[in-house]
């Protein structure tokens, strides 16, 4: 069966990130960038589908800038058979690129979407749920298993008290919570080969979608910082500032 | 203005988080109907008609809904959701998985995780792992939003007295079925809702170590929390995880135990009213942000803490 990934170029997770002075937003500017590590596990998951025989191809999507064909590069290098740019300049919302991505599922007909639970920029946790909707699909979220039963698709998700398993139908959208799987590593001859694989792209208006949006942001302000503490000596000196200065305990 | 909110509950308990949620529909103002959809669960629609400040409890008892199955309750609350102004539901799982759902039926983008009501349509939530706060103003006819538990205090879970109405409507796409689930038991209080959250990291060493906390927690009535790597070790289950993927605390004291303080782990916790970090390594990000820092080894002093407590 065919499987479509989804992966989003997002600032690197270790980058500690700066708010604009005017509160226009994040300071993204010589930023390091990478693939979102929701959507890293979400490549892996497909290409150990493949491996195990169930996938037959692997195709990985992205909705983003020009630059976004670095991360799709990579998709390829860790096992992606090919791959679609969505080029967008704009900054969409989630509903926007769940519109686009349905139009990318009309055409390549997958029987099952991976993608990650959230983006670790906007932190929607949205875009897998919209997607599902718009497609008519089942979904299963914040997978922490996932395995391909003939016509279904047995998920096991990971729950506010624990876990829950669900039985969907295929097609299917799947997001990828952390535990699912750990990403490889992409080898040097495999980037190498990556950069044969082939590379469509497409814009929002060959797929005859609107990416307006009902949503804007105002302003983007840097969170309350929290005052500085202080370094107690003993756990006499600590129980004493919980109880006396504090008042928690 | 009126507002639907959606329960959160287990066909036999109404989650607290639910009050949380009411809150936040309270700030916006308005009639504030509460939808309760399960199967068997009138005496969750019975505790919800008394929460402070409802007019309305719409009960849909059907076994389509016994889970929550966002293929059948996303169609659900489309439904109803479309003679309404806002749609509300916790950022709970539950509310995670079928909410952008309805969105997407609906046609109008999701709000996700508001902290903070500026007016009717103009909301405050945080952005790349908390590390910013965005205002955003949505001009959909319905807005969809969900809202984070710690940004709101909850509204009295007595007081009110609001009719329930049942639903006849029942939704079943057919794509999906529950097969099972695992819960984690647990006699300490709910992590999300706790006053006091004990949490241990990888400098805990290994899962036995865990019993310091869980004894330290005991003697606090505190909940027990731990950063990824204490997860991804294997010491403690998922569900204990604090953090941006894991769950969003804010409680009066949050004790972190052998945990750095990575960026994703602060975004789970750093709204704490009082932070206290016990970790042998004083260059550790932990104490930047915490009210009360004590570099010490976590096996002397978590046992000498609780003798003291």
């Amino acid at each position: 069966m065919k499987v479509l990934v989804a992966v989003k170029r997002v600032v690197d997770y270790n980058v500690k990130v700066r708010v604009k002075a005017d509160n226009s937003g994040v300071d993204l500017a010589n930023v390091k960038m990478s693939m979102n590590p929701f959507c890293e596990i979400a490549v892996e998951e497909a290409v150990r589908l493949k491996e195990k025989g169930v996938a037959t191809e692997i195709v990985a999507v992205t909705v983003g800038p020009t630059a976004a064909q670095e991360q799709l590069r990579t998709a390829l290098a860790l096992g992606a058979d090919r791959a679609v740019l969505v080029e967008s300049t704009d900054e969409l919302n989630s509903l926007a690129i769940a519109k686009l991505l349905k139009a990318v599922v009309d055409k390549e007909q997958p029987q099952l979407v991976i993608l990650g639970k959230q983006a670790i920029d906007s932190d929607n946790n949205q875009t897998g749920q919209m997607l599902a909707a718009l497609s008519g699909y089942a979904q299963g979220t914040f997978a922490s298993a996932v395995n391909v039963e003939g016509e279904s698709v047995k998920v096991t998700r990971e729950i506010d008290g624990g876990l829950q398993t669900v039985e969907l139908k295929l097609p299917a959208i799947v997001t990828t919570d952390l535990r699912l799987n750990e990403p490889r590593y992409a080898s040097l001859p495999n980037i190498m080969k990556a950069k044969k694989k082939p590379l469509e792209t497409v814009k929002p208006e060959d797929l005859g979608v609107s990416t307006a949006s009902t949503l804007s942001t105002v302003k983007v302000e840097a969170p309350a910082a929290r005052s500085a503490g202080i370094k107690v000596k003993s756990v006499d000196e600590l129980v004493d500032k919980l109880k006396n200065e504090a008042k928690v305990i | 203005m009126t507002i639907l909110v959606i329960a959160e509950h287990n066909n036999t308990e109404l989650n607290a988080a639910t009050l949380n949620t009411v809150a936040a529909a309270q700030a916006i103002g308005g009639d504030i109907d509460v939808l309760v959809a399960g199967a068997g669960c009138a005496a969750v629609a019975d505790a919800a008609a008394k929460i402070a400040g409802v007019s309305k409890i719409l009960l849909a008892d059907n076994a389509a809904y016994a889970h929550q199955l966002p293929e059948n309750i996303s169609l659900l609350i489309a439904e109803l959701g479309k003679n309404y102004t806002h749609i509300l539901a916790a950022a709970s799982t539950n509310g995670k998985n079928y909410l952008p759902r309805v969105a997407a039926l609906l046609d109008v983008d999701q709000i996700s995780e508001i902290i903070a009501v500026e007016s009717a349509d103009t909301f405050k939530r945080p952005i790349y792992a908390g590390n910013a706060i965005a205002t955003v103003k949505s001009d959909a006819a319905i807005k969809v939003i969900t809202v984070r538990g710690t940004g709101f205090d909850a509204v009295a879970a007595e007081g009110g007295s609001a009719a329930v109405e049942a639903v006849a409507s029942a939704q079943d796409a057919g794509l999906s079925s529950f097969v099972g689930e695992e819960l984690a038991k647990s006699d300490r209080p709910e992590l999300a809702g706790a006053k006091i959250v004990v949490s241990g990291g990888r400098g805990m060493q290994n899962g036995d170590n865990f019993k310091l906390l869980y004894s330290l927690a005991d003697k606090l009535g505190a909940a027990v929390g731990a950063s990824r790597a204490a997860v991804d070790a294997g010491f403690v289950p998922n569900d204990m995880q604090v953090g941006q993927t894991g769950k969003i605390v804010a409680p009066g004291l949050y004790i972190a135990v052998g945990i750095s303080g990575a960026i994703q782990h602060l975004a789970g916790m750093k709204d704490s009213k009082v932070i206290v970090a016990i970790n042998k390594d004083e260059e550790a990000p932990i104490f930047q942000v915490a009210d009360y820092g004590l570099v010490a080894d976590l096996f002397e002093a978590v046992p000498e803490l609780e003798g003291k407590l």
